[in-house]
């Protein structure tokens, strides 16, 4: 198995960080095609808007694998780990913005009583505002200017935004759906495995 | 007793086959040049009466039939398997002549008739349909109401193995949807067979399905298999599972805020990327025709 994981780490040391922004933005001009080509469906907006939306989760999930797959199969995924958060971000904003512009039709009053009426609405926008400060200092200066214990800290909202992502997407459909189902699991797993580590390290210094 | 209810529309504001599909033509060619995609008739923009229908592909390729999955898609996809020949009601309950009525004889009966109908449905989309198909009233007078009836409850057809979506539990299977008995006998209350004079595809309900235009689209039940006259409220799916957002009546009402989405306004479905919100409707647009069904109802409270 070393030799295996090794092979793989040494092919991702080969990759470049700004190759996979491009593959992994590469669905935006690929969904804007499939919505003028009709391949959305007869209502390609909300379509637009659950496809950035459901990456976003996906690319938020991911950057939580970067850490137990070094952990525990060796695989070093550290190297892209901002480039998963920066993207998430990324398509989080663009699904806003599809909404707001799209979907909304700019109509900013309705849009903020649903901001403050729909939980699930409210949910997903406390989650942007997470986001916000961690897109922002995504950035070697900022890192520097922090100093690397307190960025650290403060990327730890991730933890947060993550979690109500995936409450976002479950209170969002109507009755009770397998697909928000898996992704919540996953995204408890993921954290699960967190919790269970800090809480070893604690009885291990304790 | 057909033709109570006379439709503003005519036949030709139905779009016919070619038109429809030199409308996509062209809807297409300028959605691609400048991303506006109101060139010609935008389906349901409202001016006055002058409703467009949408096409037949939207009609039947973006659906909400929870039984073959949850998608939008997933009906069109999945619904191929549902046998719709033979097919028979079971109208029992409080009538005279309750029994199996085979749907080929209820269609010998009826007097087939075209409406054209706004659609609203809860998730805030629409869609103008022109249906056709008899009034719901022809269908009860057929097996004759005794008078203590007060409701009218509906079943859909649930059959494991032409349904996929029935293996997961989003609702408590089998569909039943009801509606008082006034409601049911409101002439512009239908059950619907075809869709732009063709048979209703199987992803809009076949062989028959309820239509009624004033109230949320979930309410509009499809694939009946039964009908049953009771003199008390029967239960309806969506109430049952989330009784705080679906009420029995669920009529279309701007004003009353459903917890889930702002019914303030809705989009027409078949206008692409850049389609417009448009204005909720009062009863969906037809408060002229059924307000004094709710003379007297504070419509706020019985959602």
């Amino acid at each position: 198995m070393p030799a295996f994981t090794d092979h793989i780490n040494t092919a991702l040391r080969r990759v470049p960080t700004w190759a996979v922004y491009i593959v992994f933005l590469l669905p935006v001009p690929y969904f804007l095609y499939l919505a003028q080509t009709g391949a959305l469906g007869a209502e390609p907006i909300k379509a637009l808007e659950h496809r950035l939306g459901e990456v976003a989760l996906q690319l938020l999930i991911a950057g939580l694998c970067v850490t137990p797959l070094r952990g525990y199969f060796g695989i070093n995924l550290m190297k892209f780990r901002r480039a998963f958060g920066v993207l998430a971000f990324t398509y989080v904003a663009l699904h806003l913005l599809v909404w707001v512009v799209l979907d909304m039709s700019l109509l900013w009053s309705q849009m903020w009583a649903d901001v403050w009426k729909r939980p699930y609405i409210t949910i997903g926008m406390v989650g942007f505002v997470a986001l916000l400060p961690l897109a922002i200092t995504s950035n070697n200066y900022s890192v520097r200017k922090l100093g690397a214990g307190a960025w650290r800290k403060l990327h730890k909202v991730t933890y947060l935004a993550v979690l109500l992502g995936g409450v976002h997407y479950l209170w969002l459909v109507k009755g009770i759906q397998l697909e928000p189902i898996l992704y919540m699991a996953a995204i408890l797993a993921l954290l699960g495995l967190r919790v269970a580590k800090r809480s070893k390290r604690v009885a291990q210094t304790g | 007793m057909a033709m109570r209810w006379k439709n503003t529309l005519t036949d030709k504001d139905v779009t016919d086959e070619a038109t429809f599909i030199n409308r996509r033509q062209l809807m297409g060619s300028a959605a691609a040049g400048l991303g506006l995609g109101s060139i010609g008739a935008t389906p349901g923009l409202a001016t006055g009466e002058d409703l467009v229908p949408n096409s037949f592909e939207d009609i039947t390729s973006y659906n909400n039939y929870y039984e073959f999955g949850t998608g939008k898609d997933d009906p069109a996809r999945y619904a191929g398997a549902l046998t719709t020949e033979p097919w028979s009601v079971k109208i029992d309950g409080l009538v005279d002549k309750p029994g199996d009525y085979a749907f080929d004889d209820i269609m010998a009966a009826m007097t087939i008739e075209e409406r054209i109908y706004r659609f609203r449905c809860v998730e805030a989309w629409s869609m103008v349909v022109p249906w056709n198909g008899f009034e719901l009233a022809d269908l009860l007078d057929m097996a004759g109401v005794q008078s203590g009836a007060k409701y009218v409850a509906f079943e859909t057809a649930m059959r494991p193995d032409e349904m996929p979506g029935l293996r997961y539990p989003v609702l408590d299977w089998p569909y039943v949807e009801g509606l008082r008995l006034d409601e049911a006998l409101h002439p512009l209350t239908m059950m619907a067979t075809g869709i732009y004079g063709r048979d209703i595809p199987n992803q809009n309900g076949a062989p028959l399905r309820l239509v009624v235009p004033w109230k949320y689209g979930y309410k509009s039940i499809k694939s009946i298999v039964r009908v049953t006259l009771t003199d008390t409220q029967p239960p309806t799916s969506w109430n049952k599972a989330n009784a705080r957002e679906y009420g029995f009546y669920s009529n279309v009402n701007p004003e009353v805020d459903h917890p889930r989405w702002s019914q303030a306004t809705e989009r027409v479905i078949g206008g692409g990327l850049f389609s417009k919100r448009i204005p909720t409707l009062m009863m969906n647009g037809y408060a002229d025709e059924v307000s004094e069904l709710y003379a007297g109802m504070d419509l706020t409270k019985d959602i």
